[in-house]
């Protein structure tokens, strides 16, 4: 097994390339041909932290076929653990300026920081919390799901009472995050002007490789033993734990990372937009990260990537020009992904996953023989028109592109 | 003041002895017809003239024809002068009829008009048009008129409310004399004397306990009373709810006589108890008016889910196209809330119904057997409803009214009171139950739903049409849906947000109950209602809320398949 087959050193170049220009040609002077404009370097940043979220539901989705409602809660608290460290870098530059404290506590009439806002100063400790509090939860809330055989649906469900509940107690004032305005009006990170090109330049570098090493680890986690263990649950769960696997303990620990990556994403995410509230922990972000996963494709590490750029890219471009055509758009997106694309882009392109995707790439490239592939749109829609009538499946209906990773 | 109300109820009182063998009403019959034709107005002043004999009888009302309103007292009343009106009201106060009162009480609420070039006398009703007291005609405005308010002055006024809380009292209509009895309050306007006068001549329970309250509240404002008197005023007021006592009762247990201080405490401690027993009623009441909103949702959910495995997202869009179907049929039928709320409830159905048809056919057909994928479907469905609704109706609330049968309170006791529109929704969640039951467990469709649930490919083997099945169990759900809208149009604000609120909720409604099972979803929705009743007066709302989530969370990591788990070979799916 190789983790470096040809879609992720494809998928490699293009980020190094793309990010490496962005984030050089922030520092670029103006007017020179390379400039890109910050403000644009930090719309980009942003989109690679949501394909960080989105790659980490595909590891949990795509490959262990856990779908979380809630991973949105994750991103959210890991942006409010890197939030409480810019809040206190404000410090006395806050409105307030004669104490060190957020401005939202001396306005709910607090005198000192709560314990939990303790060591929050320290860089060191704040990039700890940030994937140390989602991963907690992500334990903890995975303990009690997975030892009780919660699973597929229900899952779905209490992940989104997770969400929606934690939603509800951040917007609670005296919770001690900012309530309904959450954190703003940052300044400086380790004593650098959050605004400067050298930061935004960096934080977009950053992004870009928290984005790879993700990727990588994702990648390594798919073609590790470990990985063929991960879509044999999603396909079969009881013939694995009849073969002997601690299924929960597998489980338990792919979310876990997953939340962590969900953490590390929303921590970038904070300084690049600059405010972190309630409203991501609302359960429509959440279904929104997983329909762009599943426009991408899941379970190939690169549909989740591409998905989650493109449709924020769609939605930053028609919210400006048509606001109400959005919802639309996006409910839309919804149906058809679910009905005519159940393998997502990456199943319409190379409808049997990453061997067929080599294949075509090699068919493209002149490099290798085409083989002698069935055509996409009925290998798409194999089982769906038959008579016998829609049965108790137990397998989701998650199509080749898991099975061939299996095969390989 | 005193002396005049004193004496003005003193004549009113024998007058109402004297006036016992024949009822007030009849004796003045043309008179209150006059005065409800010129309509003194007010739900009450309806009331009081539909009550007496007279009113059915006198269908021809002499106009002006009455011993109290001579043309002598319309113009005193009509002057500008302080004198020439005490002489009217005098005259008025004098004649124990129902339609004196109502006039007075016009007077005093500033509803009587006089017209400034005639003289004469107008009621303003509350519905913005006139009465004409000397002939009884109604006029649809003031038209032109150039009408003034009649005059009164501070003392008249305090004069006159005394005058008319001790003419209610007197009332022959028991359910008249039992409010102004209980509005009763201890103050300068209410004579001790004629109360106790009261009390020993009144036959009706209610009316005398509010008598006796009166009377006990005012031994404990009196300075001079006998700690004897005190005592006994004090068990009464703490075997009958007081809460206006409470402040003496607190000053009366500080004090130094040690009898009326113990006295007091135990009042004190008995009001207590009396308290802690309403509170507890008034939590199960809305402890069961949010359950049973939960499961009027949950139930349709639990059909969709539970029977047919299928996650419909958009079943709180399904909720707040039953509310506007209410708005929608409020609109169409201007002025008969109560008939389009009524009609709202089959519309909202068929509405729903077809809506859920719709999606049922057009997208969750093809989704039977991937559940993740119906969910995310619906939840596009969901949104596109709910922008749909933002730009074809309007993204602000719509304001559905509440008609008058679903307005109110239900007095339970003097302090324990319930809304008629919860109790409304409460017994409309058995109604509906009560028929998904039947539905479910005597009719041929229900039959073939709980034979597809259990084993599909053996009831297709029987000759069940499956996907007709699943077709007619997603309208049945979506239709559901649309009556708890309805119900919820009573109750919260009718937006496009409005299922969004309650569907995470009522998800954790039909988990908890144990998917599958329409009982369980009845009972988990009562219980959490419940629970989060009683949480909430300690933790407040939103707390009350995350914590119920956390427990159905934990709960279901102990029973994963919620309350009531489905046995057998369903359960192995």
């Amino acid at each position: 097994m190789r983790i470096f087959d040809l879609s992720t050193k494809i998928f490699c170049a293009i980020l190094v390339c793309a990010v490496g220009f962005l984030s050089v040609g922030v520092l670029a002077p103006e007017g020179s041909l390379f400039h890109v404009q910050p403000y644009t370097a930090l719309i980009i940043g942003k989109y690679l932290c949501y394909a960080t979220l989105a790659l980490s539901i595909d590891l949990a989705w795509g490959y262990l076929g856990i779908l979380s409602l809630g991973h949105g809660a994750f991103f959210a608290l890991g942006g409010y653990a890197f939030g409480m460290y810019l809040m206190r870098q404000i410090g006395a530059k806050g409105v307030y300026a004669a104490s060190n404290l957020p401005d939202f506590m001396i306005f709910i009439g607090w005198d000192r920081l709560p314990w939990y806002w303790l060591g929050s100063h320290s860089f060191l400790f704040s990039c700890l919390l940030v994937v140390l509090a989602p991963g907690l939860l992500g334990f903890a809330f995975g303990w009690t799901a997975f030892r009780s055989r919660v699973s597929g649906v229900y899952f779905s469900i209490i992940s989104q009472a997770m969400t929606y509940a934690l939603m509800l107690a951040f917007y609670l004032n005296n919770l001690g995050f900012g309530g309904n305005n959450g954190f703003t009006d940052f300044k400086t990170i380790l004593g650098f002007d959050l605004h400067s090109n050298g930061m935004v330049g960096s934080l977009l570098a950053i992004s870009g490789l928290v984005l790879l090493l993700s990727y990588l680890l994702c990648r390594y986690l798919a073609v590790s033993r470990l990985g063929l263990v991960l879509v044999a649950i999603r396909d079969n769960e009881p013939r694995v734990r009849f073969a002997g696997y601690r299924v929960e303990t597998v489980k338990l620990f792919i979310f876990t990372l997953s939340a962590m990556m969900a953490g590390l994403a929303g921590a970038l995410y904070v300084p690049q937009v600059g405010i972190i509230n309630p409203s991501i922990f609302a359960p429509v972000f959440s279904v929104e990260m997983v329909v762009c996963v599943a426009l991408g494709g899941r379970g190939t590490l690169y549909g989740a990537v591409f998905g989650a750029i493109m449709v924020n890219a769609c939605k930053s471009t028609l919210t400006s020009a048509y606001p109400m055509a959005w919802p639309f758009v996006l409910g839309g997106l919804f149906v058809a992904v679910a009905v005519f694309l159940p393998q997502g882009l990456a199943g319409l392109f190379f409808p049997q996953g990453e061997s067929k995707l080599k294949n075509a790439l090699g068919r493209l490239f002149g490099t290798r023989k085409p083989a002698g592939d069935p055509p996409a749109d009925t290998e798409a829609e194999g089982d769906d028109g038959s008579e016998a009538g829609p049965e108790p499946a137990e397998g989701y209906g998650y199509g080749r592109a898991g099975r061939g990773i299996v095969n390989e | 003041m005193g002396r005049l109300g004193r004496s003005i109820a003193l004549v009113c009182l024998l007058a109402f002895c004297l006036g016992q063998a024949p009822p007030a009403g009849a004796m003045d019959g043309p008179a209150v017809v006059t005065v409800a034709q010129a309509g003194v107005g007010g739900p009450e002043g309806e009331a009081l003239a539909g009550e007496g004999p007279g009113a059915a009888a006198g269908g021809e009302a002499a106009p002006g024809g009455s011993p109290w309103l001579t043309q002598g007292v319309i113009e005193s009343l009509a002057s500008s002068k302080v004198n020439d009106r005490d002489v009217a009201i005098g005259a008025l106060s004098g004649d124990p009829s129902d339609g004196a009162t109502e006039v007075l009480r016009a007077l005093l609420e500033g509803r009587l008009m006089v017209e400034r070039s005639t003289m004469g006398l107008f009621v303003a009703r509350p519905d913005g048009t006139y009465g004409d007291l000397a002939t009884g005609e109604t006029i649809g405005d003031a038209g032109g008129r150039n009408l003034r308010k009649a005059g009164i002055n501070n003392r008249q006024r305090e004069g006159l409310v005394s005058v008319i809380n001790n003419r209610t009292l007197l009332s022959p209509n028991l359910a008249v004399r039992r409010r102004a009895a209980a509005a009763l309050v201890p103050s300068k306007n209410v004579d001790p004397v004629l109360i106790a006068d009261l009390l020993t001549r009144e036959t009706d329970p209610l009316v005398a306990k509010s008598y006796g309250k009166i009377l006990a509240l005012h031994t404990l404002q009196d300075k001079g009373a006998r700690p004897g008197e005190v005592i006994e005023a004090l068990g009464f007021l703490g075997a009958n709810l007081t809460p206006e006592a409470r402040e003496y009762m607190r000053n009366l247990a500080e004090g130094d006589d040690p009898g009326v201080a113990r006295a007091a405490q135990a009042a004190m401690a008995s009001q207590d108890s009396q308290l802690e027993h309403i509170a507890f009623f008034e939590t199960i009441f809305f402890g069961l008016s949010l359950g049973s909103v939960l499961v009027l949702i949950g139930i349709g959910l639990a059909i969709t889910f539970g029977v047919m495995g299928v996650i419909n997202m958009a079943h709180g869009e399904m909720v707040m196209l039953g509310a506007y179907t209410v708005w929608g049929l409020q609109s169409l039928l201007p002025g008969q809330a109560g008939l389009a709320l009524i009609l709202a409830i089959p519309v909202s159905f068929v509405v729903t119904g077809l809506v859920g048809a719709i999606l049922e056919l057009s997208i969750i057909r093809y989704l039977y057997d991937r559940p993740l994928e119906t969910l995310l479907a619906t939840y596009g469905v969901s949104l596109v409803l709910q922008q749909a609704v933002k730009i074809f109706i309007s993204s602000n609330n719509r304001s559905v009214e509440t008609p008058g049968f679903m307005s109110g309170l239900l007095y339970l006791s003097d302090h324990l009171t319930v809304t008629y529109s919860r109790l409304y929704i409460i017994g409309f969640c058995l109604v509906v139950f009560l028929m998904i039951n039947l539905v479910m467990h005597r009719t041929r469709l229900g039959l073939e739903v709980r034979a597809v649930t259990q084993n599909r490919a053996m009831a297709q083997a029987m000759g069940v049409n499956s996907r007709r099945v699943d077709t007619f169990t997603f309208v049945l759900g979506s239709g559901v849906a649309g009556m708890a809208g309805v119900a919820l149009s009573q109750l919260t604000n009718v937006g496009p947000n409005l299922g969004q609120s309650y569907i995470v909720d009522s998800f954790m409604v039909v988990v908890f109950g144990g998917v599958g099972n329409l009982w369980g979803t009845f009972l988990g929705g009562l219980i959490i209602g419940m629970a989060n009743k009683f949480i909430e007066p300690i933790n407040g709302a939103i707390m009350a809320k995350i914590l119920i989530m956390v427990g159905i969370i934990l709960f279901i990591q102990r029973h994963p398949s919620g309350l009531f788990p489905q046995k057998g070979r369903a359960a192995a799916l």
